[in-house]
């Protein structure tokens, strides 16, 4: 399985989930700047968590229109799998590749520690490693992570069973949804669901060592599901 | 010509910082301070001589990148 992952100026997790890919799909993964046109041919495109060019104008909003992202875009809408993870999921909303949009956390802080997710669905290429309903333990690590959408497009997620992950209580301190996210979400699919979008960092949990390793079943989930 | 271009958050979108904003010029002792939302300005020097032209293509700017419109509402102002 090829996997490739988009690096940005200001990209920060690119070599974690880099680690995380290669630990789960035992090959090698191709780290594409962003500056490149060309992509190498790929089953899965990630983008990164990070600060891609500082968050300037708005999160994601740069990096959505780097030269490598016209292809992400395109091979995305050929229905090449698409993971985006913070700052990637930012990258995503902008492209208009999932629908919604983020806002600063509704309390106006960073706010970077573990929090619990529901699995929403089994029944998709990222989360087939998951019961329908399991909780993970996964940290987040966002200034920008307060999902929006819009009454119409809720509904449309809600029917389309394009949400998938919210938060949800569990025993780490804070409240649940730790940034004021519309309906506790915490990642969308596109309506295809080749293309998820979700704030927690799954390769920051996905080694024992990490402290957890809720997230290693989501890379190995694409393994079974795109080899 | 220079364009400024107005962004704020569209009606229902929470605006933190407004609200904090409006909460402290409450602390101050400013009375009657209603609801307060932050946005942003942006100035773009054009060669365009034309307004329609220049008006048209920071539109196309607006919607491309300079604001999201699932969140935010703009407007432009030509200024000579």
């Amino acid at each position: 399985m090829k996997t490739s992952v988009i690096v940005f100026p200001g990209s920060n997790c690119d070599r974690d989930v880099k680690v995380a890919l290669e630990q789960s799909t035992g090959g090698p993964v191709d780290m594409v700047w962003h500056g490149d046109s060309e992509l190498p041919a790929a089953d899965l495109i990630v983008l990164p968590g990070g600060f891609s060019y500082g968050d300037y104008l708005r999160c994601g909003a740069m990096a959505a229109h780097s030269p490598v992202m016209r292809e992400v875009v395109a091979r995305a809408e050929d229905g090449v799998p698409v993971l985006g993870i913070c700052n990637g999921f930012q990258m995503l909303v902008e492209t208009g590749l999932v629908p919604g949009a983020l806002l600063p956390n509704a309390g106006l802080k960073f706010v970077c520690r573990d929090v619990h997710l529901r699995v929403e669905t089994s029944q998709s290429l990222f989360t087939n490693g998951y019961e329908s309903g399991q909780v993970l333990r996964i940290p987040v690590a966002h200034h920008d992570g307060q999902y929006f959408a819009d009454g119409d497009t809720l509904e449309r997620l809600q029917d389309g069973g394009q949400i998938a992950f919210r938060y949800t209580a569990g025993e780490t301190p804070g409240p649940a949804n730790p940034n004021g996210s519309t309906d506790d979400i915490a990642g969308v699919y596109n309506d295809r669901k080749t293309v998820l979008g979700l704030m927690p960092h799954p390769e920051r949990a996905a080694d024992p060592q990490h402290g957890g390793n809720d997230g290693r079943a989501l890379f190995d989930g694409l393994v079974t599901a795109l080899s | 010509m220079k364009a400024r271009v107005h962004i704020s958050y569209k009606n229902g979108v929470l605006d933190p910082q407004g609200r904090a904003i409006g909460q402290t010029l409450g602390n101050l002792g400013f009375a009657g301070v209603g609801e307060v939302r932050q946005g942003k300005l942006i100035e773009i020097e054009l060669a365009e001589t034309d307004a329609g032209a220049a008006r048209q293509a920071v539109e196309a700017m607006c919607q491309r990148l300079l604001a999201n419109t699932v969140i935010e509402n703009y407007s432009i102002e030509l200024v000579d």
